[in-house]
């Protein structure tokens, strides 16, 4: 093709975007769209399997049976979350084994909010209520984005997180209705998983590098700073009907903006974390190599069975 | 209690889905592949309802303000009825699949019966649970075969964990008194009457997945008399962490 042609075809495809009209998998797409929506998919992909690990950490401790069968739900959604983005994924021309030696490797990232650890029952609240809020307000844009598979996978999986951050607010509620050694646990996962949930909202807009791009594929609406001034506002006052207080001296209503102003953000923390030296990195990738390498003999045997019987049904055709 | 051969009728067989849920609970996340994970997760929410819906009717039959999770959690170690199968570790994939497999031709077979229980509840609860478990036992013997049947690696993983396996197999169908009493009432099942069937059944699928059969005939019992593996109390540490530690407190 010329670059006449290519450039063409790629004019044809920004209008298509502009005029809202998704774009499929057999679509004519240019590389580097490909490739970034390959980028950030599997590291969506790639959140919800290691985010199975900070929460499946309290399967086995939940404190009641009812909250036993809640979380067991929840982390079997991420993996079916887990499931439909690296499907949409795959639509793109990349098996799901490639993207997996993608985040074995260290090549692929994941959220670094599933890099902290969760100590205590409350962090099961603190993170469907903060966590998954902070999601939340990250993937609802994705639900309008261009690319189809990727826009159809995040319906279905923005309802599913909405129901998760009802539910973990609902284990803050009971435990700040509880006991004082309840509400201190709450405290304490307030205290530890605010910093970190505010940095999911991304770097601050000067040192972003994908924005621009991305707000035209529509990958993005708004830009992280936005997104997070949105999640504090948001958040603040139900941590006032919770009872419990942030961990910023800084933080405080501004009648001017109309917003929250808060307090300086540790972003020697947050890149710490992203280049892997966080307080679980190496406890949650191990938890995923392991997972894969000694699943690896039964996955081989699933395959070998399954050519037996492909060969005993063509023996017996012949 | 009036009805304490009821109520510890119902521990017996919601014992045996607690501490398989449980089990099944530990490898959320770690599974060979996404859909093994969410199959075996699956499986232990549908144990975990179940078992919610025995211990419901048996915290009702108990009365005392009892609730679901006073039986769940603070009993004993000796309380707890359930066979030793359930409770043994999910050494490999192998185990796990193998574990699951030979319960669940038993809990079929089981809750077949209860289903027509003149207990009302508990044939109830046994018409809700008899999908879930056919699902389940067709969901173990088709790993049973896959590993069995897939390669040589496989087949001797599969071949190990059943031959250690085995011998739990037999208390399956230990009559204790409790379930003596309850059959004489017409209310429970003597579940000797499936043990041959159940034999038979599992040879069947062992042999088309291409394993032997073990010949083994000695077997261990104890857990439903409450006298369990060593593996019961560290299931239990954490099972009751939260309710020990923090005790009478909502959640």
């Amino acid at each position: 093709m010329s670059e006449k042609e290519v450039k063409n075809l790629e004019e044809i495809f920004e209008a298509r975007i502009s005029r809202d009209e998704k774009i499929e998998p057999k679509d004519w797409m240019p590389e580097k769209y490909r490739k970034t929506h390959i980028r950030q998919i599997s590291q969506h992909a790639h959140s919800e399997v290691v985010g199975m690990l900070p929460e499946g950490n309290w399967i086995t401790r939940a404190p009641s049976l009812r909250r036993k069968a809640a979380l067991l739900a929840k982390v079997q959604d991420e993996a079916g979350h887990g499931l439909y983005l690296y499907s949409a994924c795959e639509t793109l021309g990349i098996s799901r084994e490639e993207l997996y030696e993608q985040l074995h490797s260290g090549k692929a990232k994941y959220s670094s909010i599933f890099n902290y650890p969760t100590i205590t029952w409350a962090d099961m609240g603190a993170i469907g209520w903060l966590v998954d809020g902070a999601a939340i307000i990250n993937q609802v844009p994705l639900c309008n984005t261009s690319f189809g598979p990727y826009a159809r996978a995040m319906v279905r999986v923005c309802k599913e997180e909405s129901f998760h951050q009802r539910q973990g607010y609902e284990i803050m509620l009971t435990l700040c209705r509880g006991t004082e050694e309840q509400k201190a646990m709450a405290q304490d996962a307030l205290n530890r998983w605010w910093w970190p949930s505010l940095m999911m909202l991304g770097p601050t807009d000067a040192e972003s590098v994908h924005t621009e791009q991305s707000m035209k594929w529509k990958l993005k609406r708004k830009s992280n700073d936005e997104l997070r001034q949105q999640f504090i506002d948001q958040t603040v006052p139900q941590a006032d009907i919770l009872g419990i207080t942030m961990p910023d001296p800084d933080l405080k209503f501004n009648e001017e903006t109309g917003h929250y102003d808060f307090g300086e953000i540790d972003w020697d923390e947050f890149w710490q974390v992203v280049k892997g030296h966080g307080p679980c990195n190496k406890e949650r990738m191990s938890a995923r190599v392991n997972a894969w390498n000694n699943g690896e003999w039964v996955r081989d045997a699933a395959m070998a069975h399954a050519e037996k019987n492909a060969n005993k049904k063509v023996a017996k055709a012949s | 209690m009036k009805h304490n051969h009821l109520y510890n009728y119902i521990l017996t067989i919601a014992d045996n889905s607690l501490i398989l849920a449980q089990r099944l609970g530990e490898l959320c996340g770690h599974g060979p592949s996404l859909e093994t994970d969410i199959a075996l997760t699956n499986i232990s929410l549908d144990l975990l309802g179940q078992t919610r819906s025995y211990y419901q009717y048996a915290a009702k039959l108990k009365g005392e303000d009892s609730t679901e999770d006073d039986i769940a959690f603070l009993r004993i170690e000796g309380d707890y009825k359930n066979c030793l199968l359930v409770e043994q570790p999910n050494t490999h994939f192998g185990y796990v699949i193998g574990r699951q497999f030979l319960f669940d031709v038993y809990h079929f077979m089981l809750i077949e019966k209860l289903q027509h229980s003149p207990d009302e509840t508990l044939a109830a609860i046994a018409k809700k649970g008899i999908k879930e478990v056919s699902y389940h036992k067709r969901f173990s013997g088709d790993w049973v075969k896959r590993l069995g049947d897939g390669t040589e690696e496989s087949k001797k993983k599969m071949q190990d964990a059943i031959d250690d396996l085995w011998r739990f197999t037999d208390e399956l169908f230990y009559m204790t008194d409790v379930e003596k009493a309850m059959a004489k009432e017409g209310i429970g099942i003597d579940v000797s009457t499936f043990k041959e069937k159940y034999y038979e059944e599992v040879s069947e699928v062992l042999k088309e997945a291409a394993l032997t059969v073990p010949e083994n005939k000695y077997f261990n019992k104890g857990g439903k008399e409450g006298i369990h593996t060593e593996h019961m109390g560290y299931i239990l540490a954490e099972l009751q962490y939260m309710q020990r530690t923090y005790p009478n407190m909502q959640w």
